[in-house]
């Protein structure tokens, strides 16, 4: 078996990780990031676009509220904004219950520093015509917008690889272990040893966490996303409801894509695929928040596989039971937008041992220290995927 | 449990006429607002052409396959206007005037036919442009032609019959432009020798267009459609290198035929890449089994191979549906259909091979040409495309490239431009068409409305 060394091994080219091969290459650590199909191939690639920050757990707020800044960043950073524009988000309440969790979530924002209008029944109706009815208020995110899927991974595995590192596509790994002094890990007939290891297998995290015996509760999570040909332009803002049970943004090209309800998987092909059921479901409730996209032609409809935690945040820190292993994995649905601080703070979980983004609510371990957490995650971000 | 018949064609007729004399009750679903499928298609209410007209030495076959048809109505639950849009597993989901259905089945036979394809040139999305089927369907349907001055391009044996039916049916036709030189047919006249009556037919065509002083080319290199706002002019390279040029309203083009697979494809039955039509099919056994239980393929929808052999296809699997329903077959008919299709498929390969899909033209495109036209992409935009992944993250395949371009994304989701884009792609990255693979498949097969709750 042939072997090669690197100072860092990452495991999965997802957003994760391609932005910790890019923040690490860029401080000039030697790496190699293994991806077993191509980049941004499951999650990251498929995923609704949504660059959205209003609605998070407040745990999440600081990561995203980083993230967001990279986001403006990147042309800079990567040599091109992957379509990412500032959009708005608007976040739409059906009824009074929504309308109070929405007027709840203010204070969330502002204790983030998170800008956020709330947007009364009657000015809504003003700015956005074509709402239909039963929209009865509505919180606007200024920052927030969308980008483009399925360009941010093979631009950030780009850059990455300009800076240094070294991206291998097409690299299952099967093995993955600890001798004692540093990790060795295989794929096919090629070993590839290291001092450390970060995780950013998405839903196939929890396997690589337990080779070291860290046992998560994650699940496959498939979001059911539909296309529908170009219309002309007229949805300005990303536009999300309490509950997350549809979301719905139009590019400038005219699709409107959305999204809502859950597809079919099976992680260990990997496969996946859209449900009728929930695509019939989500057009119904994208005809109640804008009437006029009734006729509208679907033309592609599709899922993908994200893995997901009992309570809706992710896995981010240090295992627990192996020093140098690092994981960021279990984003739940929304770790898109998080992709581009993700990277950031694991190259400085690496290399400085420290971050200034608070990684506590994150443990691993917090399934096992306390069986009632389940519980204790508020509304917020509850099925709210994208 | 019962049986669904997709596509009432040639090959579902006679799948379902099987299967009512065994004494089942099939459900035939057919996205047409009536049964006969793409050659042998019905024409609107209110329409009275004589068969003879409409089909011309095919209005026998047309006339018994409609007559099959109408015999059975009362005995299967024919659902036409309906699409079926998804295929999973045990169950297809349709979509009729509006109203979706999820309708479970034990079996389904899908006999989904074909369509053409092109190969894109500058100037084919200018209006006045039209496939050949296309140009087909609207004289045959609709009883009009697509222009006053038409010229047909492409290869395939249907390039000579719409130019001998418009030619009959009184449109000038201004010229027959056949990218497959003359030789490579010429090889291959011995096996199409054995196609006796449709080999006798396809030569009639091209004797009867020739005597009738229109102009054919074979081997050309198509180079141009051109015009303002509309089709003005096609030019072409001659086999000897010379140009030229005509003067045309209306320009037909079709490359020969694809089968419509994408519901094969939904329902996980594996694809073989054909090397002479570059084509991907549906792999199924000479019965029509697929590798998926309860998934059954007949017609041109499971590998072209014609509408003769779309009817033979249709019985076979059809008992093939009764073999693994566990009821007794009739040995002597599978035997005979068996021969058929055996006896078929030689004249069928050497048909193939007769006008071989023209890769190297789809290949060599100039980079200003649309090559999709739904997202409006370039031919260069791909290559520039593939430059990026062969550069960096190599090696690359029609999916990625679709991610990063936007080629087949759009609203036919690669149907008509998918074949030249993988030819494109794969001569951008020097590797063989196969290796950059196919577009994967999603629902909905055909784009279906947002409808509201209570429809669904
Ligand atoms: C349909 C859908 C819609 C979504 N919408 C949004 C949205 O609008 N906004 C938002 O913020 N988020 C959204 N999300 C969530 C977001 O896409 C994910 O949270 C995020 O992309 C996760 O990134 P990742 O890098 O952790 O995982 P992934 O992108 O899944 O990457 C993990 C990679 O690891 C690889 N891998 C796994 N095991 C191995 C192994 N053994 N060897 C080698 N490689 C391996 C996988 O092949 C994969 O490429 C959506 C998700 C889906 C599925
Ligand atoms: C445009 C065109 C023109 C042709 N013209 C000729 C010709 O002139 N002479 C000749 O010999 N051959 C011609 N062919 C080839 C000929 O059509 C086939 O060999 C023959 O029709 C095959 O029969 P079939 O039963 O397999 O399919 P078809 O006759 O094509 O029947 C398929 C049927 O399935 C239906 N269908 C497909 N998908 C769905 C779906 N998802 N949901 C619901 N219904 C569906 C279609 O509406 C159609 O009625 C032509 C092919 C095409 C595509």
């Amino acid at each position: 078996m042939s072997a090669t060394s690197t100072d860092v091994l990452i495991v999965g080219g997802g957003g994760a990780g391609c932005s910790t091969a890019l923040h690490l290459a860029k401080r000039g650590a030697r790496c190699i990031l293994l991806e077993r199909g191509q980049i941004g191939g499951q999650a990251s690639g498929v995923n609704y676009g949504g660059v959205r920050q209003q609605g998070r757990h407040p745990a999440e707020l600081p990561l995203a509220r980083r993230a967001r800044d990279i986001w403006a960043k990147l042309p800079k950073l990567i040599g091109t904004d992957c379509e990412f524009e500032v959009t708005g988000h608007l976040k739409l309440a059906r009824n009074q219950a929504e309308e109070a969790d929405l007027i709840a979530y203010l204070d969330v924002a502002k204790a983030n520093g998170l800008p956020l209008i709330m947007i009364g029944g009657n000015v809504i109706h003003q700015q956005y015509p074509w709402l239909g009815p039963d929209v009865v208020a509505g919180s606007f995110a200024p920052d927030d917008g969308a980008a483009n899927p399925r360009l941010l991974s093979p631009a950030l595995a780009r850059a990455a690889r300009d800076a240094g590192a070294d991206i291998r596509q097409f690299t299952p790994v099967s093995h993955l272990a600890h001798d004692g002094t540093q990790f060795v890990v295989t794929s096919g007939e090629h070993e590839f040893r290291a001092r450390y290891l970060v995780n950013t297998a998405g839903y196939w995290g929890g396997a690589v966490a337990r080779a070291f015996g860290e046992q998560v509760p994650v699940s496959p999570l498939s979001p059911n996303m539909l296309v529908t040909e170009p219309l002309p332009y007229f949805i300005a803002p990303n536009l999300g409801v309490v509950g997350g049970d549809v979301y719905l943004r139009q590019i400038r090209r005219g699709n409107v894509i959305f999204g809502g309800g859950r597809g079919q998987s099976d992680p260990d092909v990997p496969s996946s695929r859209p449900s009728p059921e929930a695509s019939a479901a989500v057009m119904a409730k994208a005809l109640q928040l804008v009437p006029q996209l009734a006729g509208a032609q679907v033309i592609r409809s599709w899922t993908g596989i994200d893995g997901e935690m009992p309570d809706q945040i992710p896995v981010i820190g240090l295992s627990r039971t192996t020093p140098d292993l690092f994981h960021a994995f279990g984003f739940s649905g929304h770790g898109f937008q998080l992709g581009p601080a993700v990277g950031a703070i694991m190259s400085e979980l690496v290399l400085d041992r420290h971050t200034d983004v608070p990684l506590e609510p994150f443990r691993i371990d917090r399934f096992a220290a306390d069986q009632s957490f389940n519980q204790q995650g508020q509304r917020h971000d509850a099925s709210h995927h994208a | 449990m019962s049986i669904l018949i997709i596509g009432a064609g040639p090959a579902g007729t006679r799948a379902a006429e099987v299967l009512v004399s065994a004494g089942l009750r099939p459900i035939v679903i057919d996205e047409a607002p009536e049964n006969g499928g793409r050659i042998y298609q019905r024409q609107p209410a209110g329409f009275r052409r004589d068969p003879r007209t409409l089909y011309g030495f095919e209005a026998a076959k047309a006339r018994a396959i409609h007559d099959v048809f109408d015999q059975l109505r009362p005995s299967i639950d024919f659902r036409p206007r309906t699409l079926a849009w998804n295929l999973r597993q045990g169950v297809i989901d349709t979509i009729c005037d509006g109203k979706a259905s999820a309708v479970p089945f034990a079996q389904t036979i899908l006999c989904t036919g074909a369509m053409d394809r092109a190969v894109p040139l500058p100037g084919w999305t200018l209006p006045g442009v039209f496939t050949l089927g296309g140009s087909q369907i609207a004289l045959k349907a609709q009883g009009c032609a697509i222009g006053a001055k038409v010229a047909f391009l492409g290869t395939g044996p249907l390039l000579y019959l719409v130019a001998y039916q418009y030619a009959r049916a009184g449109a000038q036709v201004t010229a027959v432009l056949d990218t497959t030189p003359f030789a490579v047919k010429a090889a291959q006249a011995f096996g199409l020798m054995r196609g006796g009556a449709t080999f006798a037919k396809g030569l009639y065509y091209i004797a009867w267009l020739r005597a009738r002083g229109i102009r054919i080319a074979e081997g050309v290199t198509p180079l141009a459609i051109e015009g303002s706002d509309r089709v003005e002019l096609v030019s072409w390279r001659d086999a000897r290198g010379t140009n030229h040029e005509a003067a045309v309203d209306a320009v037909a083009i079709g490359f020969g035929l694809k089968p419509e697979a994408q519901l094969a494809d939904l329902a996980g039955v594996p694809f073989d890449f054909d090397p002479v039509q570059h084509n991907w099919v549906p792999r199924k056994d000479p019965s029509g089994r697929t590798s998926v239980g309860g998934v059954f393929l007949a017609g041109d929808g499971g590998g072209i191979r014609g509408a003769d052999l779309a009817e033979a296809a249709g019985a076979r699997a059809a008992w093939a549906v009764l073999a693994a329903r566990g009821l007794a077959a009739d040995a002597r008919a599978v035997a005979r259909l068996d021969a058929t299709l055996a006896a078929g498929a030689s004249f069928r390969a050497a048909l193939e091979r007769a006008f071989p899909f023209p890769a190297k033209l789809a290949a060599d495109m100039a980079d200003e040409t649309i090559l999709c036209r739904c997202e409006v992409i370039t031919a260069g935009e791909l290559r520039a495309a593939a430059n990026e992944a062969l550069a960096t993250l190599s090696p690359s395949e029609v999916n990625r490239a679709k991610a990063l371009t936007r080629v087949g994304m759009g609203r036919c989701q690669g149907r008509v431009c998918g074949a030249a884009a993988a030819e494109v792609l794969a001569a951008a990255l020097s590797c063989p068409a196969e290796q950059v693979g196919r577009l994967r498949g999603q629902p909905p097969v055909k784009p279906i409305p947002i409808l509201p709750a209570e429809a669904a």
